[in-house]
């Protein structure tokens, strides 16, 4: 008999009974609420008369609407505020847990979660956000959910779901200078496609993986669902867990040494059997950028745009839908087109390393004429780290404006929003039509240093000519 | 338990493309708001406000379908569960489409909202008819696992813990998780972690 998986070990754990249906029900570990998907399920849990079961298993922030440039109370958008009070009421209500801006650790949720210690191995995390997604670099079996399910975990602390299968991605070699995490995901979501992984769990592994730091295998699970798997983990090792020792909720003391020991078992034994594998040669993953209307649709920076014609049947009307959309050519390299704004930050590259490798790339000049370009950090935590570091001082002076924690410009439910067809480098996680706030806005995908490296040049370019 | 979902008999609407996300169902703008109330105006209101009025929401031909036929990887992207929630509202009672993205199809069962795969061929076949007579009528059978329209009937795939759920009235998920009372604090208590790690676990 083979091994099994850590999707297998976690799932069984949390298993509280087969469902008539033929489902899981299964015992959420860590639920964590924010103010644009929660409200809605505390209304219908009041309207059942049912109560949170467990308060102390769900914590909440405020990231999606909060503006980046003056959080004080009241808000100036009506709406926000709102929300914002709704939530500060249903957690105070039910005695969960609010980081708000006042607590010092607020931030966007797939952010607060790893760096505050809730988010550990071998837990099942839920979050009305479908990047949850991004806490499997735990070793975590962590998923998006809808905001009647928020309901149903804030009564049960339960759902219902189907077992997904496994698809092991193993990643190969060595990842070349001015490569990074962003492009390791872009490029198994260009391989796999935007929908290959519906019903799958991802596992990323190989040797390219268990190099890449916590916050870099945060980035790579957080776009799961970007390729359709609603889950993506990384076995726990010692990366993982150097990384939780002294993190203000993780154990302490023999605690820590235990939860060690009981974090490794849950790691897939090396006999583990998956549904479906795919390997990746690292060494020939190059900085990517995205071109079109979904994430599969990215090249190599110095890679010519796909021809129509050349793609396969099922992939040829979406780019033509894409290319009428963004105003690209097919054919030419994306490297020169010229960007109007330049936004680094959000659940997938809003942390302190990414930080670091954008100030990098900012030291070595200024932002060009007419580009308007922005840094958010993740959280109130990466703002002091960065602000200790001076990093602001390097944004700054290179012409960046440096603002105050949020989702921001990912999805531009605040303030931060394109005008018009404007073209952004962006370093988020979607080039949806529209995503950034105008309906006929454009979004072109990237890491840190290429959002950077697209400021200071005024169009695309490629990092590896700045590092 | 709510209502059981056997078959849903109406009109449809054809909705071409695939990949089409939930911020292009419901652009986060619409988001700021602490209810679902008044989400059904909103639908697609990007696109449609791009396609002039060429949009099949606006199609008058379409009018008061009850049936949604889309593409594959329908409802990508976010967890929105305003998304379903303004097509609920605008009056769509199931979906018929190539494949479901899975947050989306699970925030539909969560509604009581089928949604039914056909093979892409059938699904062609199905989209033409509906377009060349818009006013036939459409039949998604959830039991028999079937989509039935003047041209024919097609098998469709669901999957099976889905069905159950609304075939037996048990979408509405919180009473069934409820049912087991106690068991969800006992595999709470088996979790080393929710105990803190304590000795005694060991």
């Amino acid at each position: 008999m083979s091994g099994r998986s850590l999707l297998d070990k976690v799932w069984d754990a949390h298993t509280v009974r087969e469902l008539p249906s033929g489902q899981t029900q299964l015992f959420i570990g860590l639920h964590l609420i924010h103010e644009v998907t929660s409200p809605q399920a505390f209304a219908m849990l009041q309207e059942m008369e049912a109560r949170v079961r467990f308060p102390e298993r769900t914590f909440a922030t405020v990231d999606h609407i909060i503006p980046t440039h003056n959080q004080e109370r009241p808000l100036a958008d009506g709406l926000a505020e709102e929300m914002m009070v709704a939530l500060e009421e249903n957690t105070r209500a039910a005695g969960i847990h609010l980081f708000d801006a006042k607590s010092g650790h607020q931030g966007i949720v797939h952010v607060i979660g790893p760096e505050l210690g809730l988010t550990q191995p071998g837990m099942t995390i839920a979050c009305g956000d479908s990047h949850t997604s991004t806490h499997g670099a735990f070793g975590a079996v962590a998923f998006g959910i809808g905001t009647s399910q928020v309901r149903d975990v804030l009564a049960s602390q339960c759902l219902a779901l189907a077992r997904p299968r496994t698809r092991r991605i193993d990643v190969t070699g060595k990842l070349a200078a001015g490569v990074y995490a962003k492009d390791v995901i872009l490029a198994i979501i260009r391989r796999l496609g935007v929908k290959g992984g519906v019903g799958f769990a991802y596992e990323y592994a190989g040797p390219v993986i268990e190099a890449l730091s916590m916050e870099e295998r945060l980035t790579v699970c957080n776009m799961s669902i970007e390729g359709g798997a609603r889950c993506g983990y990384v076995n726990p090792d010692d990366t993982t867990i150097d990384y939780l020792r002294g993190r203000p909720y993780a154990p302490e003391g023999d605690a820590f040494e235990r939860a060690t020991r009981w974090w490794r078992s849950v790691a897939s034994d090396a006999d583990a059997a998956y549904a479906d594998r795919v390997e990746l040669a690292g060494d020939r993953i190059a900085p990517s950028v995205t071109w079109g209307i979904n994430p599969g649709q990215s090249v190599a920076v110095d890679e010519r745009l796909p021809l129509p014609g050349e793609l396969p049947d099922d992939e040829r009307s979406a780019a033509e839908e894409a290319y009428g959309y963004m105003g690209l050519r097919p054919g030419e390299p994306l490297t020169g087109t010229a960007v109007d704004v330049c936004f680094i930050g959000s659940c997938t590259n809003g942390r302190i390393s990414d930080l670091r490798e954008a100030a990098r790339v900012a030291r070595t000049g200024r932002v060009a004429a007419g580009v308007k370009a922005l840094v958010v950090p993740g959280s109130q935590a990466v703002a002091r780290q960065a602000e200790e570091e001076g990093l602001p001082e390097v944004f700054r002076s290179a012409g960046f404006e440096w603002r105050e924690p949020g989702c921001s410009m990912c999805l531009a439910m605040n303030p931060d929003k394109l005008v018009g067809r404007e073209l952004c480098a962006s370093s988020s996680n979607r080039n949806f039509k529209g995503r950034q706030g105008s309906p006929t806005g454009r979004t072109l995908l990237m890491s840190p240093a290429m959002v950077a490296a697209a400021a200071l040049r005024g169009a695309v370019a490629d990092v590896r000519e700045v590092l | 338990m709510a209502h059981r979902i056997e078959r849903v008999v109406g009109r449809a609407c054809v909705l071409r493309g695939h990949d089409i996300d939930t911020d292009r169902i419901l652009p986060a703008r619409f988001l700021r708001s602490i209810t679902f109330d008044g989400l059904g105006e909103h639908a697609f209101k990007d696109d449609r406000a791009q396609a002039k009025g060429d949009h099949p929401l606006d199609d008058e031909r379409f009018a008061g379908a009850n049936v949604l036929l889309v593409g594959l990887n329908f409802g990508c992207g976010s967890s929105r569960e305003h998304a379903p929630q303004s097509l609920m509202r605008c009056g769509f009672e199931a979906f018929v489409g190539g494949s479901f993205a899975e947050i989306f199809a699970g925030n539909c069962t969560a509604l009581g909202l089928p949604c039914l795969v056909l093979e892409m061929r059938d699904l062609d076949t199905l989209m033409n008819a509906v377009d060349a007579r818009p006013e036939q009528q459409v039949v998604v059978d959830v039991r028999a696992r079937t989509v039935t329209c003047d041209v024919g009937t097609f098998p469709a795939t669901i999957p099976e813990g889905t069905r159950e759920q609304l075939l037996e009235g048990s979408w509405h998920g919180t009473a069934v998780l409820l049912e087991v009372g106690e068991e969800i604090e006992r595999t709470a208590a088996r979790l080393p972690y929710v105990s803190g790690f304590r000795e005694a676990d060991r």
